[in-house]
Formats: C-alpha cells, structure tokens, sequence
C-alpha cells in the first residue's frame, strides 16, 4: 500500500502565491501537453480509457480495410469491402439460411468438447493425484497432443462416414489430451500446505482428493477448459472444410469456389463474435462460480 | 502418565545429488504432562520444525517412534490438531465451513456441527465474519480461524508451528493472549513452536530450548509465573530474568550456526 506523506511546506508558506508563480513561470503553450501524460510501465488505465482505445483499434482496422478496398488498392475479386460484405451476410442469413449453419457449428463444437471433458476432467484429476497413473499415461497422452486433429480426419472420415459423429470426433481428438494433460499439471501442483492441514484434520486420502484436490482446482479446471473451448473452434473449422455439406467452414469452402470473398469474410467474422460471446459466458460463468478465488 | 513421549527420534535426510546426508535431528526425548503448554525454542532451521511435524505423522522418524495415549504415532490424525505458519485455510470455503471441516469429515450431523462452531467463532472472537472467505480477512483473523479449526476437532494435543510467525508484532501480541486466554479456560497439551523468546516465556508452562542444527534439547526451563498471565508480565522483573537467560542459551546457538553456514 502505498501512502503519501505531507510534504513540509515550502519556504514562503504561502502555497496559493507559490503554485501562481510557477503557473507564470509555465510556457503558454504547456496547456496543451500538460492533459498527455506518457504512460508508465505496468500503469493501469481507467475503464473508460480502455473501452475507448479497444474499440478505437476495430475502428481503426475497419477504416483501414474500407480504403484499400473502396479506395481501390487491391482488386474487388480477392477482398470484398466491408459495405458489400455486410450486404453478403445479410443475403446469407435471409435467403440461404445461413443461421442453421451458425445452429450446426456450434452444436458440433459444443457436442465434441463436452465429450471431450467428460472423458479428459476425470482423467486428468486422476493422473494429477495418483502418480503411478501418470507414469503410466503422461508420456503416451503427451505425444498423442502433438497429433495434429486435421491430420486425422481423413481416417475418421472412414471410420465414421461424413456426417456429425466424425465431426465430433475431430473435436474430441483435438481437445481431449490437451484438457488431461494441462489438468494433470494443475492438480499435481495443489498447495502441500492444504492437503497437510486437512489430513492433520482427520481427512482420508480419498476425501483429500474429494474435498481438497478438487476444489482447491476447480477454478483452474474451468479456466482450462474456456482456453481449449477456444481451440475447438478451429477444429470445427477444419472439419466443415473438409467432406462437409453444412455448417460455417462449408459456406466458407463453398463460397470460395464462387470467389464470394463478401461471404468468407463474413462467416469468419461470425466465428470471431461467436467465440467472443462464448468465451464471455463462460469467464461470467466461471465467476459466478467461484467468487472466492477472484482477487 | 506423559500425555505424549517423544522416545529418541531423529530425522536424516537423504543428500541432495548424491552428498552427504543431513542429520537435521540428534535423537531427542521429550514427555509432556496432560494440559501442559511447552514450546519448544531454538534459532531457525534447528529442526524444531521437524520434530512438530513427526509429531503430527506428516513426517516420519529416521529412527525412535511418538506415543500419544501409549499409542504410536504413524499418520497424520485428529487426535493431533495443527496450527500452520504459513496461512493454510481452505480459500473455497468460508470462516464457519473452514471451522466445520474436521467435524465434516467425521460425517457429523449439521445441527451438531453449527452448533459446535457456532462456539468456536464466539471463542476466537470472529462473530460476523463466519461467511467472510479467508482472502476476505486479515492475517491474523485467518490464523484465529485457524486455531478455532484445530480446537473443532478436540484433539488430544494441540500443534503450533510458528503460528504467529508472519504476523505483525502488535497483532502476535493481542495472538499471543487470546490463545492463553482459550488454554488457561480449556486446558489442552500444547506443543508450540517458536524461535521468538518472549512468545515462548510468555506462552509456556516449559520452555524446551534445541540448539543449532543437527537439533537436540539442549535445555528445559520451567516457566513458574503465574495464571492468568497478562501482557504487562511481559515487563516483570521475573519474566527478564527469565529472557536473559534464554537469551544467552540461544545466542550460543544463533552464533554456532551463523558460524557454520
């Protein structure tokens, strides 16, 4: 905490005349720079101050687009303006229903990442807590995150066909042994000091993991999973690319074989706000969940 | 019969990389009497630490073995209520859950448990902060939440390590008297840790000095000053005799390790 001492009072201790003095004394032109102060390392801003500059930097990139485009600096068939591009997606959304697309990635990326929790939370809890689990797992699920999920889409394209379970397992390989592995590391480094006192107070090993482990990395655990929920949507991307008949990636695909950048730009734009929403949920969320671990 | 014999325990541990060993522990003796508050004094890393913690089954003895009651020592249990320095209570849960967790875990009735900390809260003094989350209170009020924890229990004997360590002085003060306050009207064994030589006159019916590292006692001071103890005791000319007594048995040991490091 940091405290301001009363500085001793200048010599004339007339602060009113010695502050008139040194405002004569100022440059004219010091009433200008005086309302700009370079800001200091690690100085925090005000929120009024952040909302501007965030939303001045979208502005800015929106400004930048329209003029290379509208003002003609690069050609009309590689990258749509943003007045036609907003006039695609309008056409998108009435006409082409392009909303049932934006319904079917979201189920899909909903869908595989929730299979992907249910099966990598546990897994992950128990790899942290119980060592020889995780000699046994950590070198083989630490290899298995470096499989790209892309690559495996053609062989769960024969495995699975075309149609949603494919999809989902596209997620699932791309999210699960991230989600085990991050939460392992995580529950491997719960507090000793916690664990200590709840065993000096009668608590077994099972509740140590039930009543301490847990909860002491829920917070975490949850944070984990809005980062590779993140993730997902680039999975589900690749996975409409490919072998795909619905969903946001399908229009995109399907939009570049008809050169509508207007279209592409607008889908990706869609994932952008979409993920913006869902990660928003999910910190409000997390929370509303666990007050007691906010600062 | 000693409430807890401490029948020639040391501890060694392993060298790091392959060096020597470190005896941090010579064999120590130690019978404490029912309802008696002994802390055990001595410069820092003497292995006062350790011996509190074999006591409490976190750590085993390389050699000898802890009775309580006759009965071996061999895990950590409630029988043996811990006091941390470092703040250790359960940040999810609030002040009355923190206090409710030994009584939880015994699958106590709800009823029963309220009540019971209901009473704690009133003992330590932190009415109207039952549903406070521990990183919503001071430092000291999460060590009084603490202590109130272990007590919830009702636990044959009571652990301190250097509770009031990372407190400041005024705060460790006002600390030191409460706990008396609880001891003098509930009687307990208590077995406190401290390297702070007034705390330790102060709280003490035997003050038990180790010296410098590998640890053993070295002395044991009975503490005859009277209950109830105020803070002004602190300025008796009895209580200096005493300090300047263990002043001197400590400074030896200070000097020995400073020395040696």
């Amino acid at each position: 905490m940091s405290r301001r001492w009363p500085t001793p009072a200048p010599y004339p201790t007339d602060r009113q005349d010695c502050n008139a003095s040194r405002r004569r004394q100022a440059p004219p032109f010091s009433s200008v720079t005086k309302d700009f102060k370079m800001p200091r390392p690690l100085h925090p801003v005000s929120p009024g101050i952040r909302t501007v500059l965030g939303i001045s930097f979208f502005v800015l990139f929106v400004a930048f687009w329209a003029w290379i485009t509208l003002g003609g600096h690069v050609n009309r068939i590689f990258l749509a303006d943003p007045l036609s591009m907003v006039g695609d997606g309008w056409r998108l959304l009435v006409e082409d229903r392009f909303w049932l697309d934006i319904l079917i990635t979201i189920w899909r990326v909903f869908g595989g990442f929730l299979m992907a929790s249910v099966v990598a939370v546990p897994l992950g809890i128990v790899m942290g807590a119980w060592k020889p689990v995780e000699a046994f797992l950590e070198p083989f699920v630490s290899f298995a995150r470096y499989l790209p999920a892309s690559a495996f889409i053609p062989l769960l394209i024969l495995w699975a066909g075309v149609g949603e379970l494919e999809k989902l397992l596209v997620i699932f390989v791309g999210s699960v042994f991230q989600i085990i592995l991050i939460i392992a590391v995580k529950v491997g480094s719960t507090r000793r000091d916690l664990v200590e006192a709840a065993y000096t107070l009668g608590s077994s090993d099972n509740s140590i993991v039930r009543r301490v482990i847990m909860p002491a990395n829920a917070p975490e655990i949850a944070e984990t999973l809005r980062l590779v929920l993140g993730w997902a949507w680039t999975y589900v991307i690749v996975a409409e690319l490919i072998g795909s008949s619905s969903g946001i990636g399908y229009m995109i695909i399907n939009s570049q074989s008809r050169l509508a950048t207007g279209q592409i730009i607008f889908g990706i734009i869609v994932i952008g706000l979409i993920g913006l929403l869902s990660d928003s949920a999910f910190k409000a969320l997390n929370r509303w969940l666990f007050p007691w671990s906010q600062a | 019969m000693s409430k807890l014999l401490i029948e020639h325990v040391s501890r060694t541990f392993a060298g790091v990389r392959g060096g020597q060993p470190v005896q941090a522990l010579m064999p120590v003796e130690l019978a404490v009497a029912a309802n008696d508050f002994i802390t055990i004094l001595g410069p820092s890393g003497c292995g006062k630490s350790t011996l509190l913690r074999i006591v409490a089954g976190l750590e085993a003895p390389s050699e000898g073995r802890v009775l309580l009651d006759g009965k071996a020592v061999s895990r950590p249990g409630l029988d043996r209520g811990m006091v941390f320095q470092s703040y250790t209570l359960f940040p999810w849960l609030t002040v009355a859950e923190n206090i409710a967790f030994g009584l939880r875990e015994r699958g106590m009735a709800e009823r029963e448990r309220d009540e019971i900390v209901a009473s704690y809260v009133d003992l330590v003094g932190l009415k109207g902060f039952e549903n406070h989350w521990p990183k919503q209170i001071s430092g000291g009020m999460q060590q009084r939440t603490a202590i109130a924890r272990a007590l919830a229990n009702d636990p044959e004997i009571l652990l301190l390590d250097e509770p009031f360590g990372a407190l400041d002085n005024q705060t460790r003060g006002l600390m030191q008297e409460l706990l008396l306050g609880i001891w003098e009207r509930r009687q307990k064994t208590v077995l406190f840790v401290t390297h702070d030589i007034e705390e330790a006159i102060f709280m003490a019916s035997r003050v038990v000095v180790m010296t410098a590292r590998p640890g053993r006692i070295k002395s044991d001071v009975a503490v005859d000053l009277p209950h109830p103890r105020h803070y002004t005791l602190k300025t008796s000319p009895e209580f200096s005799a005493l300090k300047a007594q263990l002043t001197e048995d400590i400074r030896v040991e200070a000097m020995r390790t400073a020395q040696a490091h």
